[in-house]
C-alpha cells in the first residue's frame, strides 16, 4: 500500500515549525507504524536531509516513549495502544496521514516530534512513593492485601506514563496520569502511612508544572493505550479532598 | 594479567556473611563527602542509585531515555524468581543456587550465585513494601508460577508487566532520592567514555542528546548498569535504544570484557516477518506453562493447525524432555525448535516457526482464567500478528534475547578496573552460559539493592574523602577530546548508506554465523565478513546533521560503531570455545542434539583485555573450582 504522510518539522524549540509532506510507498499492511517512519527516514536520510526525528525504544507498547499524535489523535485510531503498536492494516492505501507532536504548554518541543515529559518525573518526586528504604522491609507476607485491592492497583499501576491523557485534553490536565499513580499506591496498605501527604504533594507539583484543570471530558480515558479508567480521577478527588479537610501536612523535603 | 575473584573463604553458604563482617565501612557523616555515578536506570542502575541515596552517598543518575522509568527492564514480561518457599514446594536458597547453576550449564561462579539465591527473598519484601502489586490468591497472600528449569514455583509476578512493575517500584524510591537532594539526574544523557585516573575509574565522559554538549563527572567510583548487547545481532527482543555502548568503551579503558560469546536465544519470540522488521517481540517463557510446543510429524504438512489430528502432531519438547516438558531451558528448547524447522517440519509461511498451543489449557481451565494470566500478551500477539491465540496456535521462533556475557567483575562486582562497579546485564556474573527464565530481574535487584550498597562502601573506604580528581584533569580533557573527535569523524564521512543498513547486515552476519548453532568455518567466515563490513561503514556511511543538536542517526551510528568491534570478539571468543555449553552450541560437540561441554579445557570464564586498534586482544582464564556441586552433564529429561 501507499500513503502520504504530513508530518510536523522543527528545528528546536525556538524555530517556527511546519508540516512537510512526504511519499510512503510499497509499504505491507502488517508493518509498523514506526517501522513505516523508519523506511520513510532512510529515504530521506539517503537524499542527505536530516530524518523525522521522533521518541520510541521498546516498541512494544510498554516503555511509553512513543508519543504521536496520528490525524488528530494520540496514539492514532486504534484503541488501546501505543503508537508503536499501531499497524498499517488500521489505515487504507492512498490516505493522507497526519502526524504531530504531543502538544502541551507542560510538554515543551524539543524537536520534530519529540516533547519534554519531565514535568512527570517532577510530579512523582512530590511524592509518589512510599518511603521505604532498602533492607527495613517485613515479609512480603506479613501483611495480606485482598486481592481486588492488589488488582485495583496494577489497573492504576499498568500507566505507562506516555502522556497521551494530557496530550488528547483540550485543558492538557494531568489528571488521569496523577490519578493513576496516587490511587496505585494508596489502593495499597503499604501506601496509608502517606496517603494524604502523597496527594496533596502531587496535585500541588502538577498545578505548578502549567497542566490545566479536569472538567471530566473523558477524552484522556478513551485515548490512553491501557485504558485506564477515569473511575481513578474520582477516587483521587476523594483522598484530595478528605486530606484538605483533616488539615494534613503536604509532602515536603523531609531532613536526612 | 592476574584476574582476582576476591571471593571469601569459608563455606559456600557463609561466604556473603564473612565479606560483611570483614567489609570496611564508611562512616555515616562520610558518605556525603562521596559521589557516585551510576549509569544506566534499568533495574540494576535505579536499585542502586536509589540505596546509594539512601545511605547518605551523593549520586549521579544518567540514563538514554527521557525517563529513568523507561529504561528497557520496563519490558520484562514473565516474573522474578525467589527462594521463598511460600508454595512449600520444596524451594530452598540451595535449590535455587543448583538450579541456577546447573541452567548455566555449570559455568557460573559458585559463590556469586549462592549469595544472590540467599538474598533473593529480601527482593520480594523490599518490592511490596514499595508498593509493587504482585499477583495474589484470594487469601491476600502473593502467588506464584513456574518458569523453565525449575520444578517448583518461586517466580512472582504482577500480571505480564513484572519489569515495569520492578522498574517503578525502583523508579519510586530513585525520585524520593532526588525529592531529597542525595539524587541528581540526568536523563537523555549518553556516556561515551569512561574516565581512569591512576589506574582507578574516576569518572565519565557524557553527550547531553538534546543539545549535543559534551560534559565531564568526576566521582569517587563509577557503576554502570547499561543493560545487555543483544542488539549486535540487530534483531533481537531488546528495545531500539538497547546497546553496548558504555561498556564497550568501559572495555577499551581495560575492563576485562568476560564471555562475550554467551547470548541467550528465547524460544518463544513472534516470527520474523518482512524486511523492514525492526525487532521482536517476545512472548512471555510463562506462556509455556500452559501452553504446548508442537509441529506436524509429517513434513511440509501444510494444513491448518486445527486440521492436523491428534495422533499427527508432534509435542517434541515432551517426548525429549518428559520430567521438564515445555518448561526445559531456553537454550535446550531454541535448539529443539531449530531441529524440527531444519527437519522441514517448520509452521506458517516461512517454515521457521513452531505452534504453542493453548486449546487444552483452556479446556480445562476456561478462556476466562487464561485470559486472566496472559490477557496483555494475547493482545500483544493479537494486535501484531492479527491472530487470535483464544482461537488458533500462536506461532513462535527463537530470537537473540539476553546476554550472559558482559564486563569481568570479581564478587564485589568491581571490574579489573578498581572504582568501576558494573551490575544486571551488562555484567557477566551470575548466568554462566544460560540465563533460567525470571533470573535477570532477580539479578539485578539483587545487585542494586543489596550486593553493591555493601561492596562499593569497602571500596569507598579505601579511598580518601575528597580525594576525586577534578574535571579539568588531563585524563578528562583528553577522554572530551576524544569523544569529540569520533564524532566528527563519523559526520564527516557523509557516504551513502544508513547506519541502519549497516547495522542489519552485520546482524543477519551474526545471525547466520554466530547465532542458534556455530563452527569454526561459520566463525572463521565472520571473523573475515565483519572487519570488512566495518571498513565499508568508516568510508560510506551517511549521518545527516550535526553534532551540537538532537541527531538520532548520530547516536545510532556511535552504537553501530561499537557493534562492529564487539561483534569481532563475540566470534572470537565462540571460535576459542570449542565445546558446546548452554547457549553456546558449537555443532562439532554434540551428544544427540545436545551440548557436549569439555570441563577438562573449558571450565574457566573467558575474560578478554583490550590491546588497541589492530592488535589482538588478549584472553584472561578465571577457572571455575566447583566446591559445592559436581561438574554433571546437564539433564532435563
Ligand atoms: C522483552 C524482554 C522480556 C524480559 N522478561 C524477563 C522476565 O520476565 N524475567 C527476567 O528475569 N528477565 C527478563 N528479561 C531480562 C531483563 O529484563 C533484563 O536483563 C534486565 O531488565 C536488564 O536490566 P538492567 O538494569 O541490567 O538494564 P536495562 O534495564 O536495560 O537498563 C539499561 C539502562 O542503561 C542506560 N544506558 C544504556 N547505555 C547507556 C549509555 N551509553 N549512557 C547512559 N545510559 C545508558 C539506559 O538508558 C537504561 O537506563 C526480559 C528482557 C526482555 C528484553
Ligand atoms: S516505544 Fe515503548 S511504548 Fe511505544
Amino acid at each position: 500500500m501507499n500513503v502520504t504522510l504530513k508530518v510536523w518539522r522543527q528545528e528546536g524549540p525556538e524555530t517556527p515549525g511546519k508540516f512537510v509532506r512526504y511519499a510512503a510507498q510499497n509499504l505491507s499492511p502488517n508493518m509498523s507504524f514506526l517501522e513505516m517512519l523508519d523506511t520513510v527516514n532512510e529515504t530521506i536520510t539517503k537524499s542527505g536531509e536530516e530524518p523525522i526525528a521522533f521518541d520510541h525504544d521498546c516498541r512494544e507498547g510498554i516503555c511509553g516513549m512513543c508519543s504521536c499524535i496520528i490525524n488528530g489523535e494520540p496514539h492514532g485510531p486504534e484503541k488501546k495502544v501505543a503508537t508503536c503498536q499501531t499497524y498499517l492494516r488500521s489505515f487504507k492505501d492512498g490516505e493522507t496521514i497526519t502526524i504531530e507532536p504531543f502538544r502541551a504548554k507542560a510538554f515543551p518541543l524539543i524537536k520534530d516530534l519529540i516533547v519534554n515529559r519531565s514535568a512527570f518525573d517532577r510530579i512523582i518526586q512530590a511524592g509518589g512513593f512510599v518511603s521505604t528504604s532498602a533492607g527495613s522491609a517485613p515479609d512480603g507476607n506479613a501483611i495480606p492485601v485482598p486481592k481486588q485491592h492488589t488488582d485495583a492497583a496494577m489497573d492504576a499501576a499498568a500507566c505507562i506514563g506516555c502522556g497521551a491523557c494530557v496530550a488528547a485534553c483540550k485543558n492538557a490536565s494531568a489528571m488521569l496520569f496523577v490519578s493513576a499513580k496516587v490511587s496505585h499506591l494508596n489502593l495499597l496498605p503499604q501506601g496509608q502511612t502517606e496517603k494524604e501527604r502523597r496527594v496533596l504533594g502531587m496535585v500541588e507539583q502538577m498545578d505548578q508544572e502549567g497542566f490545566g484543570a479536569c472538567t471530566v471530558t473523558g477524552s484522556c480515558e478513551a485515548v490512553c493505550p491501557k485504558g485506564i479508567s477515569l473511575n481513578f480521577i474520582a477516587k483521587m478527588n476523594r483522598d484530595y479532598f478528605g486530606a484538605l479537610l483533616r488539615g494534613s501536612p503536604k509532602a515536603t523535603v523531609e531532613s536526612v | 594479567m592476574n584476574l582476582d575473584a576476591r571471593i571469601p573463604e569459608g563455606p559456600l553458604a557463609q561466604k556473603w556473611d564473612k565479606f560483611r563482617r570483614d567489609a570496611k565501612l564508611v562512616n555515616p557523616a562520610n558518605k556525603r563527602k562521596y559521589d557516585i555515578i551510576v549509569v544506566g536506570t534499568g533495574l540494576a542502575g535505579a536499585s542502586a542509585a536509589a540505596t546509594f541515596g539512601e545511605l547518605g552517598y551523593n549520586v549521579k543518575s544518567f540514563c538514554i531515555q527521557d525517563s529513568p522509568r523507561r529504561a528497557h527492564s520496563v519490558a520484562a514480561q514473565g516474573g522474578i524468581n525467589a527462594a521463598k518457599n511460600y508454595q512449600n514446594d520444596g524451594d530452598s536458597v540451595y535449590r535455587l543456587f543448583y538450579d541456577t547453576i546447573k541452567g548455566g550449564d555449570f559455568r557460573a561462579r559458585e559463590a556469586n550465585v549462592y549469595r544472590l539465591a540467599q538474598v533473593s527473598g529480601n527482593i520480594i519484601d523490599q518490592c511490596v513494601a514499595q508498593g509493587v502489586p504482585f499477583a495474589r490468591e484470594y487469601s491476600g497472600y502473593l502467588s506464584n508460577r513456574s518458569f523453565g528449569g525449575a520444578q517448583v514455583s518461586r517466580t512472582f509476578y504482577a500480571r505480564g508487566q513484572t519489569g515495569q512493575q520492578l522498574l517503578l517500584g525502583a523508579y519510586q524510591s530513585l525520585m524520593r532520592q532526588v525529592n531529597l537532594g542525595t539524587v541528581k539526574l540526568f536523563p537523555r544523557t549518553e556516556m561515551l567514555d569512561l574516565v581512569v585516573v591512576n589506574g582507578h575509574a574516576k569518572g565519565i565522559i557524557t553527550r547531553n542528546l538534546i543539545t549535543g554538549a559534551i560534559e565531564s563527572h568526576a566521582a569517587d567510583a563509577v557503576v554502570l548498569a547499561t543493560g545487555g548487547y543483544g542488539n549486535a545481532w540487530y534483531l533481537s527482543t531488546n528495545a531500539q535504544g538497547s546497546n553496548a555502548t558504555a561498556i564497550w568503551r568501559a572495555h577499551k579503558k581495560g575492563a576485562c570484557f568476560a564471555n562475550p560469546c554467551y547470548a541467550q536465544i528465547h524460544p518463544t519470540c513472534i516470527p520474523v516477518s518482512g524486511d523492514s522488521q525492526s525487532k521482536l517481540t517476545l512472548m512471555s517463557e510463562s506462556l509455556r506453562n500452559d501452553g504446548r510446543v508442537w509441529v506436524p510429524k509429517k513434513k511440509g504438512d501444510k494444513r491448518a493447525p486445527g486440521a492436523i489430528p491428534e495422533d499427527e502432531r508432534d509435542y517434541y519438547l515432551e517426548r525429549k524432555y518428559p520430567s521438564y516438558g515445555n518448561l526445559a531451558p531456553r537454550d535446550i528448547s531454541s535448539r529443539a525448535a531449530k531441529q524440527v524447522c531444519d527437519e522441514g517440519r517448520g509452521v506458517g509461511e516461512s517454515g521457521l516457526g513452531v505452534y504453542l498451543d493453548f486449546s487444552a489449557a483452556i479446556q480445562r481451565l476456561g478462556e476466562a482464567k487464561i485470559a486472566e494470566r496472559y490477557g496483555n500478551l494475547f493482545d500483544m500477539y493479537h494486535e501484531i500478528t492479527g491472530e487470535s491465540a483464544y482461537k488458533v496456535p500462536m506461532r513462535i521462533f527463537p530470537a537473540i534475547h539476553y546476554t550472559m556475557g558482559g564486563l569481568w567483575v570479581d564478587y564485589n562486582l568491581m571490574s579489573n578496573l578498581p572504582g568501576l562497579f558494573v551490575a544486571g546485564e551488562a555484567n557477566f556474573s551470575d548466568h554462566g552460559a544460560n540465563r533460567l527464565g525470571a533470573s535477570a530481574l532477580m539479578q539485578g535487584l539483587a545487585d542494586g539493592y543489596f550486593v553493591l550498597p555493601y561492596t562499593i562502601g569497602d571500596y569507598l573506604a579505601s579511598q580518601k574523602p575528597g580525594s576525586r580528581p577534578k574535571t579539568d584533569a588531563t585524563e578528562f580533557q583528553q577522554a572530551e577530546k576524544e569523544a569529540r573527535e569520533q564524532l566528527q569523524k563519523l559526520l564527516a564521512i557523509r557516504g551513502k548508506r544508513t547506519v541502519t543498513d549497516f547495522h542489519k547486515h552485520l546482524g543477519k552476519i551474526m545471525w547466520e554465523y554466530c547465532g542458534m548453532a556455530r563452527n569454526e568455518t561459520g566463525l572463521k567466515k565472520a571473523l573475515e565478513l565483519i572487519p570488512a563490513l566495518q571498513e565499508e561503514f568508516w568510508k560510506d556511511v551517511n549521518i545527516p546533521g550535526e553534532s551540537s543538536d538532537l541527531n538520532q542517526s548520530l547516536e545510532r551510528a556511535g552504537r553501530v560503531a561499537d557493534y562492529f568491534e564487539l561483534a569481532e570478539l563475540i566470534v572470537r571468543d565462540a571460535l576459542v570455545r570449542d565445546e558446546s555449553c548452554g547457549g553456546h552450541f558449537r555443532e562439532e560437540h554434540q551428544e544427540e542434539g545436545e551440548c557436549k561441554r569439555n570441563d577438562e579445557q573449558f571450565a574457566y570464564v573467558a575474560a578478554w583485555e583490550y590491546k588497541g586498534v589492530d592488535q589482538a586482544p588478549v584472553l584472561n582464564k578465571e577457572p571455575l573450582h566447583y566446591e559445592e556441586l559436581h561438574l554433571a552433564t546437564r539433564s532435563y529429561k
